[in-house]
């Protein structure tokens, strides 16, 4: 999983950039892996546009990946280990999964990631942190797990996950001074991912600024607007035309959509290449990118209660606007009055003026 | 350590020397899976197994207590690449508890759903991790006698696929470089988004609710579908026959391939596609309902179908401890006494299981993996051995063909169920003409048949998404376009559902109390497969497949990369997340097979 195509040309001034850039990608969180399965569906870019050098001005990406990695065993874990005796550099961490608390029980451990070359012990994910991230040149928390903890940091688990800006610390900085860039989804809209490790590519090249984050530590150009700013049932709130049940075009608010308090770009951008999505193909906004998530917004199928007191609100002005749109779409929807089958010429046409004109210029 | 599990020979030609040989993480799978040998070079033979898995999440501990109807929306969360089977499979157990039925629109666009996951998530599994295997740089490295012989060799099939040799077809399994695997990866992609016209987002979908689907059926959703479907219907007419000639060879390259990962014949199905017209989901009519399924639901054992009764398949579920780092739930609230037919239930089935976790340090003298062993009671096993077997999905494909041709059930034009064969026929496409493909019961259950299924079913799932969208079309035309039915949620039920995971068996068992979560399981493909010795001593699945293993690598331990040992696991597509979902761990093992006949261990 190399691109041996040119490195980066860089003409500016500054260090120069680096020649290629490794990627480790731990999954050893508390995950399903559905950023891993993502990474792959991810068009805009693909992962083999960045991988194989199909974008200009990127350095070489190696890509260590374990679910689509050549190696196996110490053969793929080699990287690991090189990187934590600081052979590979620079490189980025990706981490998928929520991090445990390794703390809270006498023996045993929640997640591991590969084994002691010696004892064959299990290599706590934790222990993988503490290595690598103080060596990386960004860290990468990928899906809502890693980022904020997610669905295996619910109400009563027994393992006391959280996500990595939890686990190293919301002040942590790489030692190129970056903060941990957070790509939340539950999972990540697949772009999202590879458009991140795109514009990270670029900052390490030297060719992009230094990647603007938010206070969730979200990149802004991707979750600075809610679902709801970008749903193309956008219309239906405003007219206040709610559905009552699954299945309908309307807005689904009342059926338990978040999407008007929640930062995510899936329904602007769809799932894959513009198809699918939540509240623009009929399913409900659970919330899944937030912090809150999962347990602010359970029971998922019941109606948020700010939605109460904003569709009531927005129900006498989307009635009366919906009503005067359907007057105005009426007459719209008729065919000017010239335009009929009788023998008549009614367009306003005047011969006369029109034989003048071409006398006129002959 | 002195059960032996193994048919390794009572006495090997030559001396036996062991050497540890591990792969920790073993790659393109999902999630963490760890295999540990001792490898007897002189003789050719894995002579020992362990496998170990290292996450622990919790599930079935924290949905106690939540709303029943986030029932879907969490269990989701238990798999990255087949979540929406486990969500598709929640919805059915919600459907049985809240005693609602779908609509007939919503049932074919679910099916639609399903069959893109398995036309997309077979697909990448096949093609861009299993073919890594097969591919130049692997064989080159491994085999390098079969690389030459593959260079040679002319494939059967060039003028449909249009590879020339099997040395070509290995070529363009190299990751990234070769033709296929790119190609397959695009492949990977619009399968997906037909999922998304169904279920919204892959993996974790967002229109399936109990009682419906919130997918607005539309014109241009199904003919955004059906394009999508029949350039797959294309390019699987390539696919099966370049798999079938690929296959073929090792068997021809390399005598004797077929004990590579080969176990007796013990298969678990448990149906997949609903029929609207019969599938009302109470528990008094599952029998009939499941039966209708477009795959049909079935226990095979030494190549007899045992059932295909849902009813008999959910009281014969077991999950034995014998191994496992828990406590037994003996002791602990039977929630469900009889089934709704008046069956006794077991103590030891999901519905009645209480976790009760017991952390302690690994020792492979008594209790060594957080793994629980899922079992199948079968009265009418021969013998002096367990009644509980351990079946096995051989990674989804060869069960579902296998039942569902036994069964001889499923007739729907482009898929028919002959007794001992399933007949699969594709349509003309935009370059090639219509074809029929016939999978017919294989000789052996093992790696390589594994995999050969795996490609027959892609083309099964395209074949029955055919027919779903003729009828979701049929709904369309007719008007009939609602697709979710309300329900209420009752202050006590039970509910399960069955399914197929793309990787095999997939059961959910809920209890709602007080309108509540009470009890909760689910048992997706991967604990049947990869489980350790149960109480009985009997071994799992993987245990079986692995230890059988002969060693074809021509790489002596320096340099071994154990290319038989992971075609041998991978052939069961292990998926991690979904083996360990609710267990505390570190690390399970499955093998412990000892004979005290072997040599010392280097």
């Amino acid at each position: 999983m190399t691109n041996e195509a040119l490195p980066a040309e860089h003409d500016g001034p500054g260090p120069q950039p680096p020649e290629a850039v490794e990627i480790l990608w731990v999954n050893g969180g508390l995950s399903c892996d559905g950023e891993s399965i993502a990474l792959t569906g991810a068009t805009q870019p693909s992962v083999e546009d960045i991988v194989m050098g199909a974008i200009p001005g990127l350095p070489r990406v190696r890509l260590h990946n374990p679910f689509l990695s050549y190696e196996n065993g110490d053969e793929f874990m080699d990287f690991f280990y090189r990187a934590e005796d600081g052979l590979l550099d620079p490189f980025i961490l990706v981490v998928e999964g929520s991090i445990p608390d390794e703390d809270n029980k006498p023996e045993g451990y929640w997640a591991a990631f590969g084994a002691d070359r010696a004892t064959k012990e299990p290599i706590t994910t934790c222990e993988w942190i503490d290595r690598l991230a103080p060596k990386a040149w960004a860290v990468v928390a990928v899906g809502t797990c890693a980022a904020y903890g997610g669905i295996h940091a619910m109400q009563g688990n027994p393992t006391g996950a959280v996500g990595l800006p939890d686990y190293l610390g919301r002040e942590w900085r790489s030692k190129a001074g970056l903060p941990i860039v957070c790509v939340p989804g539950c999972p990540t809209m697949p772009d999202n991912i590879t458009e991140t490790l795109l514009y990270l590519l670029y900052q390490a090249a030297g060719r992009a600024p230094f990647i603007p984050l938010d206070e969730a530590l979200r990149p802004t150009w991707l979750f600075a607007e809610t679902v709801h700013e970008g749903c193309d049932r956008g219309g239906y709130y405003e007219q206040a035309q709610f559905a009552e049940e699954y299945g309908s075009r309307h807005c689904i608010v009342k059926l338990g959509c978040w999407g008007p308090v929640v930062q995510c770009n899936v329904g602007k951008r769809g799932w894959m290449a513009g198809v699918g999505g939540c509240p623009n193909v009929g399913g409900i906004c659970i919330g899944c990118t937030m912090p809150g998530f999962p347990d602010k917004f359970m029971p998922f199928m019941d109606e948020p209660p700010g939605a109460k007191i904003s569709s009531a609100a927005i129900g006498i002005y989307g009635g009366a606007i919906r009503a005067l749109r359907n007057m105005t779409m009426g007459t719209l929807n008729k065919e000017p009055k010239w335009r009929h089958n009788r023998p008549e010429l009614t367009t306003g046409y005047q011969p006369q003026a029109y034989m003048q004109k071409k006398e006129q210029t002959s | 350590m002195s059960t032996t599990t193994t048919t390794l020979p009572e006495a090997p030609e030559k001396p036996r020397t062991l050497v540890d040989m591990n792969w920790d993480p073993i790659t393109r799978i999902v999630g963490s899976l760890g295999i540990y040998t001792k490898i007897d070079f002189n003789n050719k033979e894995v002579a020992e197994c362990y496998s170990t898995s290292s996450i622990f999440r919790g599930y079935s501990i924290f949905m106690k207590g939540k709303d029943p109807r986030d029932a879907h929306f969490i269990t989701s969360r238990i798999c990255g690449i087949c979540g929406d089977n486990h969500a598709t499979c929640a919805t059915y157990a919600q459907n049985m508890a809240f005693n609602v039925r779908s609509p007939a629109i919503a049932e074919w666009i679910v099916n639609l759903g399903e069959a893109a996951e398995y036309m997309f998530d077979h697909n990448i599994f096949q093609d861009n991790l299993v073919g890594v295997d097969f591919c130049e740089q692997m064989v080159k490295e491994t085999n390098p006698s079969v690389w030459e012989k593959a260079k040679t060799t002319e494939a059967p099939h060039a003028a449909d696929h249009g590879y020339k040799t099997i040395a070509d077809i290995m070529t363009a399994l190299n990751p990234f470089s070769g033709e296929f695997y790119r190609e397959t990866l695009f492949v990977s992609r619009y399968t997906r988004e037909m999922f998304c016209l169904m279920e919204g987002r892959h993996v974790h979908p967002s229109t399936l609710y109990p009682g419906g689907v919130g997918t607005v059926p539309t014109i241009q959703l199904f003919t955004d579908y059906l394009v999508r479907l029949m350039r797959y219907c294309e390019f699987m007419k390539k696919v099966v026959p370049l798999h079938d000639d690929l296959f073929d060879f090792f068997y021809e390259a390399l005598p004797g391939y077929e004990k590579v990962g080969q176990r007796r014949v013990l298969l678990g199905c448990w149906g997949s596609f609903q029929d609207p017209a019969v599938c009302d989901y109470t528990y008094k009519n599952m029998d009939e309902w499941g039966n209708a399924m477009y795959v049909t639901p079935g226990v095979v054992v030494d190549g007899e179908l045992v059932t295909t009764n849902l009813v008999d398949i959910n009281l014969g579920i077991r999950i034995l401890l014998g191994s496992s780092y828990y406590d037994d739930w003996e002791e602990a609230e039977t929630f469900v006494k009889t089934d709704p037919l008046g069956n006794p239930v077991d103590k030891r089935h999901p519905w009645n299981q209480t976790t009760i976790p017991r952390p302690q340090k690994r020792d492979f003298d008594n209790k060594y993996t957080w793994v629980m062993s899922p079992r199948w009671y079968h009265e009418g096993e021969k013998g002096d051995g367990s009644k509980s077997l351990a079946l096995d999905t051989g990674g989804g494909p060869i069960a579902r063909l296998w039942a569902t041709a036994l069964a001889g059930k499923v007739d729907i034009g482009y898929v028919k169920a002959t007794g001992q064969s399933v007949k699969i026929y594709l349509p003309q496409t935009a370059m090639k003409p219509e074809v029929e493909f016939e999978w017919k019961i294989p000789k052996w259950s093992n790696a390589i048949e594994r995999d050969r299924a795996r490609t027959y079913f892609q083309a099964y799932a395209a074949a029955c998404a055919l027919h779903f969208v003729e009828q979701a079309i049929a709904e369309l035309h007719a008007g009939r376009t609602k697709t979710w039915e309300p329900f209420t949620v009752p202050e006590e039920a039970i509910g399960c559902g069955f399914h197929e995971a793309v990787r095999g068996v997939l059961s959910h068992h809920v209890v709602i109390r007080d309108g509540k979560i009470a009890n909760y399981h689910p048992y997706p493909p991967t604990p049947w497969n990869a489980n350790p010795r149960d109480v009985y001593g009997t071994p799992g699945p993987y245990e079986d497949a692995v230890q059988n293993t002969p060693i074809f690598e021509e790489n002596g331990p320096e340099n071994f990369k154990g290319i038989d040992i992971m075609r041998a696991v991978r052939s069961f597509d292990p998926c991690l997340p979904c083996g360990v979902h609710m267990y505390l761990g570190n690390g399970k093992v499955l093998e412990t097979s000892h004979s005290p006949m072997f040599g010392m261990v280097k």
